[in-house]
């Protein structure tokens, strides 16, 4: 099998990328679906948890795009989970399967999750947040064995805006997982959590000194979620968060992604909090 | 591998004829509109050796403002990559612009290459020029340690009167020299020549940093919440001249363009400048940078310190251009030295 990236590598422009087929489209929410997308025959995505690919629909542009699927469940094909929010994801909203794509990467640096062996897990995940850590969390959940206790929180601005919900029932339905909700607006039906993510933390009972906490949101949930969880003990080296920025390229030449000396697209966009809580850019 | 040639100064335009006969695409300083600009070399006598300072760096030849990356057919999905590159000879080239285009080679080979600009850079050679007059009142570059031309010339040209003396720095300079009839061995008198005129030079250059190059990082790193960031953000016009006209900016954008057939087009990338709103916003609406002041300490800190720590090389070449080219007057030298000064007076109060 040969991976993505040996043949974005191999093309004779860095910039161009591999043609790739949308084989699924399930709708989510208002704004985001999810798209299964299949490689051409041979070719394996080959990425880690916390890595992203550029999606470029011919003729509109091209993004980055976290990939949301687990390489423990990956077949030759895998899943991006698109928010219409701009030119490209708006078009891609439009697509339906037989559609095709052009899909360049895996790039970025991923989550070590080799080092979170033998520690308990707490994900964090806020919105959108939780697409790049459910790659994370089937990778960690595939090898339950090798890790403690797993604590997933997650929190959405309102039921209706609830992403995976497949996914959070069969996280829950494990039993080995402890799985906390909440929205930020309830609706009368809503009979769970209400509150910004930050009220479940104190929910659980944890130590915080063999944790590791992978914490994915918008900016602003940072600045008020890797507080709370470092008050707890989590030590600042063992907070992985994952960056959101503007990218033109992927391989640290367009500049847009660009804090203080680092390149988001090369140096993350998986960080852990020691490593950029002095750059004022990381979280503003 | 360093020989030296020289070449009498009555040569110099035979053998710039004879890489123009032999199908290289020659382009160097001429003048247009009381300006100096680097342009293709069509007659020899275009071409001035003498020249103060250009208007835009030689980068464009290696990162042109506009390239086509691939063509496209949305349809079939068929695409293919648009590599340009013809044998180039850029001569001309002052000290600053060298060290740019070094960092330049750095920043384009690191990680993952850049096959557009490296196929760009392979035909490329570089024909350097020593300079022995300071060339404009914004440059500094005695102070960014630029002012004797890096290890990446091919050819290295030093005028020391009636003659040339050259340095031929690679393999490809000596290419540039092949059967040209117009070179020969300098004696000891010229070789004598060559080392006074490098040894005087130095005197016609004014150090005008308050600082040592040196203790540049330091000084904008701690220079973060100065409040010169707002002043400064308060007077920029956020154009983004200063980073079309700098040596060493390289940051780009990416479009698809579309035929009329809706079916064919290409996928672009264009300069691009950290100046600009929005440069560094994404898709949900968040804005790293939506201050002015933030995107001009971001473009000084990333010349004067940042680049320094990801590619072991200032990003200020010294050339002076963004202060030439700013509207408004905000010049790298008076920034420096303002952050310089006004950190000494902080450390004099912490003392008395």
């Amino acid at each position: 099998m040969n991976t993505l990236i040996h043949e974005t590598l191999a093309n004779e422009s860095i910039y161009m990328p591999i043609p790739a087929r949308i084989v699924d489209v399930k709708t989510f929410t208002p704004a985001e679906k999810l798209f299964r997308i299949e490689l051409p025959a041979g070719f394996t995505l080959g990425h880690e948890p916390g890595q992203f690919v550029e999606l470029s629909l011919l003729g509109i542009g091209e993004c980055p795009i976290s990939i949301c699927s687990s390489p423990s469940r990956t077949d030759g094909t895998f899943e991006l989970c698109i928010r219409a929010v701009g030119k490209v994801t708006e078009a891609m909203h439009r697509l339906e399967p037989g559609a095709m794509v052009g899909i360049r990467g895996p790039f970025g640096r991923p989550f070590p999750d080799a080092r979170f062996r033998g520690k308990d897990i707490l994900f964090v995940a806020g919105g959108l947040g939780l697409a790049p850590l459910r790659s994370l969390i089937d990778e960690v959940l595939d090898n339950r064995g090798q890790f403690r206790r797993v604590i997933l929180m997650y929190g959405a601005r309102t039921p209706e805006y609830i992403l995976f919900p497949d996914d959070l029932q069969r996280w829950a339905d494990r039993g080995d997982v402890e799985l906390l909700t909440t929205v930020d607006h309830p609706t009368p039906e809503w009979t769970g959590n209400s509150g910004v993510i930050t009220t479940l933390l104190p929910k659980v009972d944890f130590d915080g000194r063999n944790m590791i906490a992978v914490v994915v949101g918008p900016p602003i949930m940072y600045r008020f979620a890797v507080p709370e969880v470092l008050k707890r003990g989590v030590r600042e080296a063992n907070i992985w968060m994952s960056f959101e920025r503007q990218m033109k390229c992927a391989v640290g030449k367009c500049g847009h992604c660009q804090m203080h000396h680092i390149y988001t697209c090369q140096d993350g966009p998986s960080f852990n909090y020691m490593e950029v809580k002095d750059l004022e850019e990381a979280f503003e | 591998m360093d020989q030296l040639r020289l070449m009498p100064k009555q040569r110099f335009t035979d053998w710039i004829e004879r890489l123009l006969n032999r199908d290289f695409t020659v382009v160097g300083p001429i003048e247009k509109h009381g300006q100096f600009v680097y342009d293709e070399i069509r007659k020899p006598a275009q071409l001035v050796v003498d020249y103060s300072i250009t208007a835009l760096p030689p980068k464009k030849y290696m990162l042109p403002a506009r390239e086509v990356l691939f063509n496209f057919n949305t349809q079939t999905m068929e695409m293919k990559p648009v590599i340009e590159a013809e044998p180039t000879v850029i001569v001309g080239l002052h000290s600053c612009d060298m060290h740019a285009i070094k960092l330049l080679d750095d920043i384009q080979n690191t990680g993952y290459a850049d096959q557009h600009y490296q196929s760009r850079r392979e035909q490329t050679y570089l024909v350097s020029f020593d300079c022995i007059q300071p060339c404009s009142p914004q440059s500094f570059c005695k102070d960014m340690n630029t002012l004797s031309v890096p290890d990446n010339f091919d050819l290295h040209f030093v005028d020391i009167g009636e003659n040339y003396l050259i340095h031929v720095g690679s393999e490809k300079g000596e290419t540039l020299l092949e059967g040209c009839m117009n070179t020969w061995s300098p004696g000891e008198a010229d070789l004598a020549t060559l080392d006074a005129t490098m040894e005087q030079k130095w005197q016609n250059f004014e150090y005008r940093l308050n600082v040592d190059v040196s203790e540049l990082p330091d000084v904008l790193g701690a220079s973060m919440s100065s409040s010169l960031w707002n002043d400064l953000g308060e007077i920029c016009l956020a154009c983004g001249a200063c980073t079309q006209v700098c040596p060493t900016c390289y940051c780009f954008d990416v479009s698809d363009e579309v035929d009329l057939d809706m079916e064919n087009g290409q996928r672009v990338r264009t300069w691009d400048s950290c100046q600009i709103d929005k440069f560094a916003i994404v898709a949900g609406g968040h804005d790293f940078r939506s201050q002015r002041a933030g995107r001009i300490r971001h473009r000084i800190l990333r010349k004067g310190k940042w680049q320094y720590q990801a590619y072991g090389q200032m990003g200020c070449v010294g050339c002076g251009r963004c202060g030439t080219a700013c509207l408004v007057n905000i010049n790298m030298i008076s920034t420096f030295n303002q952050l310089a000064d006004e950190q000494a007076l902080i450390k004099a109060e912490d003392i008395s």
